[in-house]
């Protein structure tokens, strides 16, 4: 499983109600149901990875979270998860609005553009950075809404979000914790209203 | 007869019911058969049963074929049989011509025993929810106390519904495909031109076509094309036929009659299923699809039906369906979400419009497939 969300399986409380927004091949919530017993809908927009998801015994919903969320309930779910996904979305802003109106809690988890080396790339090379863990060109890449851990923080400020946990990825994790916005590759955040 | 996967040659069975059927309309039926066909076998444990439900001009003959020399398979043969998404080997497949249908269960066609005359327009308005009291009968009568699955297209997909409300102990998976909680007041309408065409057929007569040795043929005709221009999209109809021309011209200076290839095929249509189906049964059919309304009883929330409901769901839809459109299907994907029930919900990329339902459209088989070995993979 990714680290983001090994992560974020230590924060859900077990039997939650969890909702994860493009859930993929259904990976994640079928390793949470069987260690934590939570009851999981999946949101998902690729027939692929939906088929997945059903054959796993995952409860999925095609949906495109950017269209909007006003089908879920207030408060319906006890977390609600968008792992690796900010970043696709055309509205990232009212997504993070929706998941905390439908869920007690928002796990965000998204790629950290102000990571060294992409600064590096960046400034050095004059291109826009392409990595292992950004392997598109600009002009295909489905990331249209790169952002930054300080930007985050940021936009959590404006919009009177609370931090509740923040754990960051890196190569070195001790940088990573320490200069979070410079070393670490993944940002994971917990949030409320 | 062919395929090495079909679960080959089949023979329809005939149940039949003594107790009283209490009926919505307020009539009582007091003794009905059914007609049914079943494909692989029953565990010992009686978990693996699934029924099919039927939609409009469906019947029993849902898989395999009735003899060698019949040509074309069962309604559903893509998905039932064994290796199929449905797996006869694994599920144990019940399918049956409903109640007031003319395949062989008690309608319109048949013997009112209490007259000893033809039922014809007297057979009582059955609606979806006697349907599924029937088919519980008929679930008694194969001891089957709780089905695996409830499956149905269209106005199958109605009683598929209609059983998680009305038996929710006795299902366990809930399968929707191309369905609607209720129909659109555009659906209705397309149904009474049907009706019309078929009553005001001067061979109708009031639905006494049997006993005076008629048929109202052109008026089943008429209303089946109506219903087939439907079931199908712009594009499917436009790759099928496009403006293809049968006969005659259309060139300056020949004055020739035309027949484009979409009306022989429509006429063509037509005709089979006037000499296959009962006009009265047709009418009957489209009022119990007119009148279905899963929340009736729930003060028209739907979330409160749902809300009584033990099934886990798969809400199925199709892209091009504008008779059953993606948006209805989402509506039952929604109050069953907002109802706090389990469900999936595919929409399935296909030109096919509402026919795609019954079409080997591979990723609507590979949902159902994985949906299907998950259920087995839960109960067996």
């Amino acid at each position: 499983m990714r680290l983001d969300l090994t992560q974020i399986k230590q924060w859900i409380p077990q039997e939650a109600k969890v909702l994860d927004l493009g859930c993929g091949d259904g990976e994640f919530l079928a390793n949470l149901r069987d260690t934590h017993k939570v009851q999981g809908l999946g949101l998902e927009i690729d027939p692929d990875n939906i088929t997945q998801a059903l054959a796993k015994g995952i409860d999925v919903v095609e949906q495109n979270m950017d269209k909007g969320l006003d089908n879920f309930p207030d408060q319906s779910f006890d977390v609600v998860v968008m792992a690796h996904a900010l970043q696709v979305l055309h509205y990232p802003d009212k997504v993070l609005d929706e998941m905390l109106r439908i869920g007690r809690e928002g796990i965000v988890t998204f790629p950290n553009f102000a990571h060294w080396r992409c600064r590096v790339h960046l400034s050095t090379r004059g291109r826009m950075p392409v990595s292992k863990f950004m392997p598109h060109s600009w002009y295909d890449t489905p990331n249209i809404h790169f952002c930054t851990v300080k930007d985050f923080e940021a936009l959590c400020r404006q919009k009177g979000f609370k931090i509740k946990r923040r754990e960051m990825v890196g190569e070195t994790s001790w940088l990573a914790r320490t200069w979070p916005n410079l070393f670490a590759t993944t940002a994971i955040f917990k949030i409320t209203r | 007869m062919s395929e090495h996967n079909s679960v080959g040659i089949v023979s329809p069975q005939t149940a039949h019911f003594d107790a009283p059927l209490a009926l919505a309309c307020g009539k009582t039926l007091n003794e009905f058969d059914l007609v049914y066909e079943t494909y692989g076998e029953l565990n010992a444990q009686r978990t693996n049963a699934i029924l099919i439900c039927h939609a409009l001009s469906g019947h029993h003959h849902a898989a395999g074929y009735h003899s060698e020399s019949e040509t074309k398979p069962g309604w559903w043969d893509t998905c039932i049989g064994p290796g199929k998404p449905i797996d006869t080997n694994v599920y144990f497949v019940v399918s049956l011509n409903n109640l007031g249908g003319c395949h062989g269960s008690t309608g319109p066609t048949s013997i009112n025993s209490e007259t000893g005359k033809l039922w014809g327009p007297d057979f009582p308005q059955v609606r979806v929810s006697d349907w599924v009291n029937s088919q519980a009968a008929l679930a008694d009568h194969l001891g089957i106390d709780i089905w695996a699955a409830v499956i149905g297209g269209s106005l199958g997909g109605m009683q598929a519904m209609q059983w998680s409300v009305q038996y929710p102990e006795r299902l366990r998976y809930c399968l929707i495909i191309a369905s609607a909680m209720d129909l659109s007041a555009q659906n209705i309408a397309f149904n009474e031109i049907a009706r019309q065409a078929i009553q005001s057929d001067p061979n109708f007569c009031a639905g006494h076509y049997r006993e005076r040795e008629t048929n109202p043929s052109q008026g089943l005709a008429l209303a089946r094309m109506v219903g087939h221009v439907t079931y199908l999209s712009d594009d499917a109809m436009a790759n099928k036929f496009g403006r293809d021309i049968r006969s005659g011209s259309i060139e300056h200076n020949i004055d020739q009659e035309v027949e484009f290839q979409v009306e022989s095929y429509l006429r063509y249509q037509g005709s089979q299923f006037s000499t296959a189906f009962d006009a009265n049964t047709y009418i009957l059919m489209t009022r119990a699809l007119d009148y279905f309304d899963i929340a009736a009883d729930f003060n028209g929330d739907p979330v409160k039906a749902f809300a009584t409901t033990k099934a886990q769901f798969l809400v199925v839809s199709f892209s091009t369906d504008w008779r059953f459109s993606p948006r209805r299907s989402r509506e039952i994907t929604n109050a069953l979400i907002a109802a706090n029930r389990p469900v999936s919900y595919a929409e399935i990329e296909a030109a096919e419009g509402h026919d795609a339902f019954l079409m080997p459209i591979p990723r609507y088989l590979d949902v159902l497939r994985a949906y299907l070995g998950r259920i087995a993979e839960d109960l067996l």
